[in-house]
């Protein structure tokens, strides 16, 4: 970024008298300069971070949906207001976008001047010494041996060192040596600066032609999936990603396996997964574990949950036995108390095939993988499958499922409920593992136990590009933050030797490199 | 299940109250050497220390500015009762005791670590003793190389104090680590957020003292009566001196926490499954590196920018606080493993 604000200022500053058609273009630039000045530049940076701090404190539809839900419920005043600041979507607000795009905007204005001119200074010579070398902030003379080698030797002093060094003879006699070394510094300083554009690009490219899914997988064959949208519990496709373009593979849950220490802190979550590509059958075995994805051609996989599936048994009254094995959805991570349901939309039909839609069957409850001894059982004491129970809570009529109304298959249909549709009978009950109980005309029955493992697949293109632009930034940090420009001059007349040297950037160490340099000088 | 052995980990908690009690009594003794000690003696024995030699009782003449504040401090000195080459001693005592317990902590955390089987830095308890071991170490060095006058420790083993005894309030018992915790990266992510943490902590200080003294000095120029904390700013180093140190130290310390950032993001790949979530710890970690570069940018950008670098260091600070206290204990995301 331009480092003196002041300059470029007057430059741009229009002058009384300059002809209307010329306004303008003067208006504009004056504009850019103020846009690509520094001072601005820390002004965008300060609103990026400030900016970026309510999506901290706000629930995020990106991060966390049901929170965002949960906050409109809570606050139904307030959250429509803050929904139309993009509150909610803070790194999606144009707001954001408009502090990044100047951000890079004037980023970009002032890399390309100092882009050219760098390329310019790497070709340059370093310049002649100044005619009072004694004026410079370090200095030095002495008288060397006259033969004729002195510039020579001083000049293979300075390579040593690596600097860049040019010889000029002048007519009165005298010889100069320039030297110049440090210029890593502004190649970092820009690889840095362009690295960060290659960063927003690579984000870009991820967001266009990424897309992601998450689905609760299930133990058995019966459960496994295969990569379409229809199979995700939710999902987000960037949007030059058409579902046809999504690879083709299956995933099937083999085992899933938690262990935990005895406090409840969990120690080692792990999937023996099976899968497929390209349309083939889930043959391929793969050890799932959290910070172990799988990584397929096209997408990886990745382990970010579990939880259990209860297998509900229901028989009704026409001795039709049915079986529900939904997951049922953790409520404390710590005891795995979990919420869940188990329906049977067939249940009661008779044996002539006549369906009654109001005598269908709904469980709710919840589920304690270790259910403490005594009341209230709406608790887990640890998240470990010790002694499981569920607490049921029975319904009778319509549960709505064949209505075709896209709703959640880990809950009730809450409408059903209210409109009496479908009834709520009897007190809630306890049933540990194999444990029946005559309700609703039937028999329901805690018949087994499977666990469940939450998976996302995910595909992000722009992954390379964000990690190598990362390593390019770091690459171009270090020099910029750690190299110095200096300049260094000796003029050789006769036996007289005048040095100079002008440290270009901050550089407490310059006196004694200065000094060593003079001391190997005289050496020499 | 993996053992975690009693003993060890009681032994590691032992040490770390005694840490904090060398902290606590070194304290003391740089605020004695800070009130009382002679400072043109203090800049003489910056070389002394570093050759280990002890007392510094040889004064090298420091201007007259200096020796008038000597005068002026000396008074003082008597009215308790101590001469100012009791101070200064007290200030080399006060230095062995931070080496000691800069040593007890380091021990401290091995036995932790040893005991559980894996790095000291799984829970905020621990990330914060490693993060006050790195600031109290980077001190050390700092003062060793002469780049800080040894009463100056005062602020530091101040803030390292008030950080370890927060952590008390956060004691988690020595445990293994959570499955999303449990891979390498834990080793390069976090130790290198816990070392940049650490030397940041150090710059802070610094640059709250920069803004003392430079009030200081307007206040004093201007014929004012000085007040605490602004009257602090008598017996601080110059400005550019400080302005110097700050500035090296966020040098230092600012790749490191780009560096920890960015495995950060990669680790976040591997367990997560994208490498950037704004989870509320990836923001403020984002919003202290974009503050941080904000200061170096500043301190870039002519006299004005310069009068603002502290200041922006100091909310920088803020941020970092904030990104450990804040996100750990007030709102949950992904990154809370504070075991609180």
């Amino acid at each position: 970024m331009s480092v003196d604000v002041r300059e470029k200022k007057a430059v741009a500053t229009p002058r009384r008298g300059r002809p209307w058609w010329k306004r303008p273009v003067a208006l504009a630039r004056k504009w850019w300069g103020q846009l690509t000045s520094m001072r601005t530049a820390l002004i965008l940076l300060f609103a990026l971070a400030v900016g970026a701090i309510p999506g901290s404190i706000l629930p995020q539809r990106t991060v966390n949906i049901e929170n965002v839900n949960a906050y409109f419920a809570e606050n139904p005043d307030l959250a429509p207001f803050l929904d139309r600041l993009w509150m909610f979507d803070v790194y999606a607000a144009p707001w954001f976008a408009a502090i990044y795009g100047l951000l890079f905007i004037s980023l970009i204005g002032c890399l390309v001047p100092r882009l050219r001119e760098h390329f310019d200074a790497l070709r340059r010579r370093p310049p002649d010494a100044p005619a009072r070398l004694d004026l410079m902030p370090e200095k030095a003379s002495w008288t060397a041996e006259d033969d004729g080698e002195t510039v020579a030797r001083l000049r293979s002093v300075l390579r040593s060192r690596r600097y860049r060094t040019i010889v000029r003879e002048h007519a009165d006699g005298t010889v100069t040596l320039s030297a110049e070394k440090g210029y890593l510094r502004e190649t970092g300083n820009l690889l840095f600066h362009f690295a960060l554009l290659g960063l927003l690009v690579g984000v870009a490219f991820g967001a266009l032609y990424g897309w992601h899914g998450n689905r609760i997988l299930g133990e058995g064959a019966d459960n496994a999936f295969c990569n379409n949208l229809q199979q995700y519990d939710d999902y987000g496709l960037g949007p030059n990603v058409t579902p046809a373009d999504l690879p083709k593979f299956c995933i099937q849950l083999d085992d899933f396996e938690a262990s935990y220490l005895d406090n409840g802190q969990p120690m080692m979550y792990s999937a023996d997964l099976r899968y497929g590509e390209g349309g083939g059958a889930p043959d391929e075995a793969y050890h799932l574990e959290v910070n172990e994805p799988l990584r397929l051609a096209d997408n990886n996989v990745y382990l970010l949950g579990h939880g259990y599936a209860p297998v509900i048994e229901f028989t009704d009254q026409h001795g039709n036995v049915q079986t529900s094995s939904t997951p049922f959805l953790p409520m404390d991570a710590a005891t795995m108390l979990s919420e869940g349901v188990a329906m049977f939309p067939d249940a009661n039909i008779t044996p002539e095939g006549v369906r009654d839609k109001t005598k269908q069957v709904a469980f709710e409850g919840m589920f304690m993988p270790t259910v403490p001894d005594e009341a209230p059982y709406t608790r887990s004491l640890f998240p470990s499958a010790n002694n499981p129970a569920v607490m049921l809570f029975a319904y009778v009529g319509d549960t709505g499922l064949d209505r075709g109304r896209p709703g959640s298959v880990y809950a009730l249909d809450r409408q059903q409920v209210a409109s009496g549709a479908l009834n709520a009978e009897g007190q809630g009950f306890l049933l540990k593992l194999g444990e029946s109980k005559q309700v609703a005309g039937g028999t329901v029955t805690f018949k087994a136990l499977q666990q469940y493992a939450t998976i996302q697949t995910r595909s992000d293109p722009g992954e390379g590009i964000v990690l190598w632009s990362s390593v390019a930034l770091l690459a171009g940090l270090l020099p910029s933050l750690l190299v110095k420009r200096r300049r260094v001059w000796f003029r050789v007349n006769g036996n007289d030797v005048t040095a100079g040297g002008l440290p270009r950037t901050e550089n407490q160490a310059f006196a004694v490199e200065f000094g060593e340099l003079v001391a190997k000088a005289k050496e020499s | 299940m993996p053992d975690v052995d009693a003993t060890l980990a009681n032994t590691a908690d032992k040490l770390f109250v005694a840490t904090i009690v060398f902290y606590a009594v070194a304290m003391l003794g740089y605020a004695l050497e800070y009130a009382f000690g002679r400072r043109a003696a203090v800049t003489a024995s910056k070389a002394r220390v570093l050759a280990g030699a002890g007392g510094p009782d040889v004064a090298e003449s420091a201007g007259d500015d200096a020796e008038d504040e000597d005068e002026h401090v000396s008074e003082r000195a008597e009215r308790l009762g101590i001469t100012m080459n009791q101070a200064n001693r007290a200030g080399v005592v006060a230095l062995w005791l931070t080496w000691i317990g800069a040593a007890l902590h380091l021990a401290s955390l091995v036995l932790r670590a040893w005991s559980v089987g894996r790095v000291p830095w799984g829970n905020m308890y621990e990330f914060i003793i490693a993060v006050c071991l790195v600031g109290v170490v980077t001190w050390l060095v700092v003062v060793m190389t002469g780049m800080a006058a040894r009463r100056l420790g005062l602020f530091i083993t101040l803030v390292a104090i008030l950080l370890l005894g927060t952590a008390t309030r956060l004691y988690t018992e020595a445990a293994p680590l959570v499955p999303a915790l449990n891979s390498y990266w834990i080793a390069i992510h976090v130790t290198a957020a816990v070392i940049a943490s650490g030397i940041f902590m150090v710059g802070f200080v610094p640059a709250a003292l920069q803004l003392i003294r430079r009030r200081y000095d307007q206040v004093q120029g201007s014929g004012r009566t000085l007040r605490f904390p602004i009257s602090l700013g008598e017996r601080l180093p110059a400005v550019a001196n400080l302005e110097r140190l700050v500035f090296k130290l966020h040098v230092f310390a600012f790749p490191l926490w780009t560096f920890g950032v960015i495995a950060g993001a990669v680790w976040a790949e591997r367990a997560w499954g994208r490498y950037w979530g704004w989870d509320p710890k990836e923001v403020w970690s984002f919003v202290a590196w974009v503050i941080y570069a904000a200061y170096l940018h500043a301190r870039a950008t002519g006299p004005g920018g310069r009068r603002l670098a502290p200041w922006i260091v100091v909310i920088g600070w803020v941020a970092m606080i904030f990104n450990l206290f804040g996100v750990n204990l007030v709102w949950s995301g992904l990154h809370s493993y504070a075991g609180v």
